[in-house]
């Protein structure tokens, strides 16, 4: 009633790339959108026709992260652990680690890294942009 | 009491959606009287946190939004208000990990934290109002709970 359109409760895209599961938060994340993520992130890798080893959650766009988003990260992890998947949040912003720490919400269970291609290294593939130069290359 | 700098904005909280907006409304409240990215971030959590709960164990409600001047600093005081059932034991609620509603249990205790001051009025049957005050003074909260 009075959100404003800048708000969506519309369901948030969950890409696959290769093996990976990529998701991407952005800005306001209504309570039931964060509930659908979850159901159809594990769906996806119950029933997805290519197995899917990892799920990279991207919260650089996330402007807060209380305790209700957390519990619901963490269990979308442990949930994804159980279907043999491994779970990464990446580019959580600073000022949103250091509220959690003070909230007591460390989400002990969470791989973390601090943007997507880090966490694609982490999950084993290799990132969207070449890594720095090696020395040894340069001859 | 301090000045208020402003008057009273009522915002319902009925709904997901009404949480959305409470969030969005405090940010931009906090960032026009000055209050840093972090001091922001935290009190925008714990606006979250307790709307939720008058959302969910109060059944609903609204919060008064009025922001403050002492001196040269400017403040928020923020009034999250229900009719709901109330809190029966306020120390019980207050402690860390206890919930009632299926929750981390995280939300009154773990909203104390983020603010510089909150002050929880309830009475069984009669409704909770949890008031919070932070100053855009730059000064840390002080540590009021546990760690």
């Amino acid at each position: 009633m009075t959100a404003s359109s800048a708000t969506h409760a519309n369901a948030v895209p969950v890409l696959a790339l290769g093996d990976i599961l990529l998701i991407t938060l952005q800005g306001e994340l209504h309570d039931t959108s964060a509930e659908q993520l979850q159901y159809d992130i594990s769906h996806r890798i119950a029933h997805s026709p290519l197995p899917v080893n990892g799920v990279v959650i991207d919260i650089s766009g996330v402007d807060i992260v209380d305790s209700f988003l957390g519990r619901i990260l963490a269990e979308i992890a442990a949930t994804a652990r159980l279907l043999a998947a491994q779970t990464v949040l990446a580019g959580m912003r600073p000022a949103v680690a250091i509220t959690l720490v003070e909230l007591g919400l460390t989400l002990p269970g969470l791989d973390t890294a601090l943007n997507v291609d880090r966490a694609l290294a982490l999950l084993g593939r290799a990132p969207a942009a070449p890594p720095p130069t090696r020395p040894e290359e340069g001859a | 009491m301090h000045a208020p700098l402003a008057p009273t904005t009522h915002l319902p909280i009925g709904s997901d959606a009404d949480l959305a907006w409470v969030r969005q409304q405090v940010r931009k409240t906090a960032t026009d009287l000055g209050f840093g990215l972090i001091q922001q971030t935290k009190l925008v959590t714990a606006t979250s946190e307790l709307a939720r709960n008058t959302l969910v164990h109060g059944g609903g409600g609204h919060v008064e939004v009025t922001p403050l001047r002492a001196g040269h600093v400017c403040g928020l005081r923020l009034s999250f208000v229900d009719a709901g059932p109330g809190i029966r034991d306020l120390d019980l609620a207050m402690t860390d990990g206890y919930t009632s509603g299926g929750g981390l249990g995280l939300g009154l205790s773990g909203a104390k934290r983020l603010v510089q001051e909150l002050i929880v009025d309830s009475c069984p049957g009669r409704g909770t109002t949890v008031t919070v005050t932070d100053w855009a003074s730059g000064l840390p909260a002080p540590r009021t709970g546990t760690r």
